[in-house]
């Protein structure tokens, strides 16, 4: 059957069931709309948490990037998943315990103070933004590719469905669409990996093929480290980052992941305490098996790449190199005129660009897949974008909503109003995201990475001493996370946007990228956090009442 | 607070420390400061240092977390029926 049928019944169908799975599980609560009612299964929870993680740039991009950098690449693999370490063992059973809707009420009741959560909404705000367009752009981008509508088009599309199910279903209807979405996307990433994994060295699991042999009895690593050496890119099971900085970027990653207020909240969404650990321990087994998989498709689309193209006649190169030509992900620039493609790490004899996304989208192909296969990938894309696009949404209307409205400026409001505030923030929010998913302004790209940082700098600290340190007060708490965001925006806009002077490599930091400096914001927040709250008045009786509670079971 | 809770609270941070160390050894440790040394040992295709930073450290906190998640189950049931 000709490709374009096959996307359009993978797309419709997964549409249609996410459709389904929405309107049968709509919210008529805030309680449902907030956190599902508080009665989800952990393992269902676990699957939930991590579609909600994996976006389309885990899906999409992220092989891709270890693909290029290699050994520099683990530090989103490790950065991605050590932090659901911190949450489950740090964070989110005592959240649980402490019952409350969001991580705004946690700041605000902690530290006595709607100034604190004043501070925590617009931190939520922040990073929640920042990440939600960025998702919008990849439903564009998918939607654009593979059906061959426009960016926009494919924006408004995208739109259109979360803003159903997220508006109607509130967390209810997001919890359960993830779940289904969780299957349309590992299905569609594996499918693939499996059967690049046994057709380039014999071994059904990609995660052990990779460091096996091909047929030639050269183990795969060892050919491509020296297929690195050739072409003059560095060596690929070592990096070019320094120590350092690799240190920073993949802390800043996991307390970033550790605060990230749209992932701390699906921990609220389960019955009890011992609920919380095993939904946090099953999402980061769902997750690995993205993220163990990643690693592999990497080396074999990076050894399959070289070998088609590096020093081949240009005329002779396979069909999909002239479809991913048409796209503009792949250029080539013959500029010696000898019709051979050199690839090489040399701006000046260098004459293919490949764009990293290219590594996961033109697999299928490269490896010859069927039609349907490729259907697939476009739906598991989709899903990918769409269940965090959906997560951000709900912590983006229950800030206004919930934190700023109720919490700060009308604390009265009925359960009714309040719902329906919800729902009209929750429909605001789309509209705002989607403007910037097809406008988008160009620190998008940028700061998707550092939005880890930003949450590493602010809420991490504030969380942690909250639970841990009986003495900490509302001062503390306010200074440090302000102290921790102030630094963190400063060294990201001028090394990133050229603000305050602006400057290069050589001007950061002790050789720290502005990707690891969320690390640093970080110390200075708790060095803050820790004096200032050692000379001012100790907290009141009763917020030390309930930290005794929340430690235990 | 009574004996039994301030035994609780102790026993859990005995685990965190325990805990965490062997995640900051297997992330920071094995696949970040000693990836050098690591990387002379090979196992089939593997250096083993640039194993540990995209496979083995991601194993391990999977395992870590189910650890943990029994050890305070049984910790918790303890707890729980002291109290009756």
């Amino acid at each position: 059957m000709e490709l374009q049928y096959w996307i359009w019944i993978a797309v419709g169908t997964s549409f249609s069931l996410y459709i389904l799975i929405a309107f049968w599980s709509r919210a008529s609560s805030t309680n449902e709309f907030y956190v599902a009612g508080g009665g989800v299964n952990p393992i269902a929870n676990g699957m939930a948490t991590a579609a909600d993680w994996m976006s389309a740039a885990s899906f999409i991009s992220m092989a891709g990037i270890i693909s290029f950098s290699g050994y520099d690449g683990s530090v989103y693999l490790m950065g991605w998943t050590g932090g659901y370490v911190l949450l489950a063992l740090l964070i989110a059973p005592y959240l649980r315990k402490f019952e409350k809707f969001t991580v705004p009420d946690f700041i605000g009741e902690r530290y006595y103070s709607n100034t604190a959560r004043g501070v925590a909404v617009f931190c939520a705000l922040i990073v929640s933004f920042t990440y939600i367009s960025g998702q919008m752009r990849g439903v564009g981008v998918v939607f654009s590719r593979y059906l061959e509508v426009d960016i926009t088009t494919g924006v408004l599309i995208g739109m259109g469905i979360v803003l159903f199910y997220a508006v109607l279903g509130g967390m209810k209807g997001i919890t359960y669409t993830q779940v289904a979405q969780y299957c349309v996307l590992i299905f569609a990433f594996m499918v693939p990996a499996i059967y690049i994994s046994f057709i380039t060295t014999g071994n059904i699991i990609p995660q052990l093929g990779f460091g096996d042999s091909g047929p030639d009895g050269v183990f795969l690593l060892d050919k491509l480290d020296g297929l690195h050496k050739e072409l003059g890119f560095h060596e690929y099971t070592s990096g070019s980052k320094s120590t350092i900085d690799i240190f920073f970027i993949t802390l800043a990653l996991m307390v970033g992941t550790a605060g990230l207020p749209h992932v701390i909240v699906r921990f609220f969404t389960v019955r009890k305490v011992s609920d919380a650990r095993k939904s946090a321990g099953w999402a980061l087994l769902f997750i690995a098996v993205l993220y163990t998989t990643a690693p592999a498709i990497a080396v074999f689309s990076r050894t399959n790449l070289i070998e088609t193209v590096s020093n081949k006649d240009y005329k002779d190169m396979p069909k999909w190199f002239n479809k991913w030509e048409n796209t503009g992900l792949l250029e080539f620039d013959d500029k010696n005129l000898d019709g051979k493609i050199q690839y090489v790490d040399n701006e000046k004899i260098n004459e293919l660009d490949v764009d990293a996304d290219i590594m996961v989208l033109a697999n299928p192909e490269i490896a010859n897949l069927p039609n349907w296969v490729i259907a697939l990938l476009a739906a598991g894309a989709l899903a990918a974008a769409l269940s965090t696009a959906a997560g951000l949404l709900l912590v983006i209307s229950s800030s206004v909503s919930h934190d700023l409205l109720k919490g700060i400026i009308r604390p009265k409001i009925s359960e009714k109003e309040e719902l329906i505030s919800a729902r009209i923030s929750a429909f605001l929010a789309v509209c705002l995201a989607g403007y910037f998913g097809i406008n988008p302004p160009g620190f998008v790209a940028a700061t998707v990475a550092l939005a880890f940082g930003l949450a590493a700098a602010s809420f991490f600290p504030a969380l942690l001493l909250g639970i841990f340190y009986k003495r900490m007060n509302k001062e503390g708490a306010i200074f440090g996370m302000i102290a921790g965001i102030t630094l963190m925006l400063f060294y990201m806009t001028k090394f990133k946007f050229g603000w305050f002077g602006g400057g290069g490599k050589e001007d950061w930091w002790l050789g720290i990228s502005p990707e690891g400096f969320g690390t640093v914001a970080m110390l200075v927040n708790f060095v803050v956090s820790l004096i200032v709250c050692n000379i001012t008045n100790p907290p009141p009786n009763e917020v030390k009442k309930i930290i005794e509670k929340i430690r235990l079971p | 607070m009574s004996q039994k809770k301030v035994n609780y609270w102790q026993k859990n941070l005995k685990f965190l420390k325990i805990l965490l160390t062997v995640w900051f050894l297997v992330s920071f440790g094995a696949g970040i400061l000693f990836v050098d040394y690591l990387n002379i040992i090979q196992i089939k295709g593997f250096k083993l240092g640039f194993w540990f930073a995209q496979q083995g450290s991601i194993y391990t906190f999977v395992i870590l977390i189910f650890i943990y998640i029994h050890l305070m189950n049984k910790l918790d049931s303890q707890y729980n029926s002291k109290e009756k």
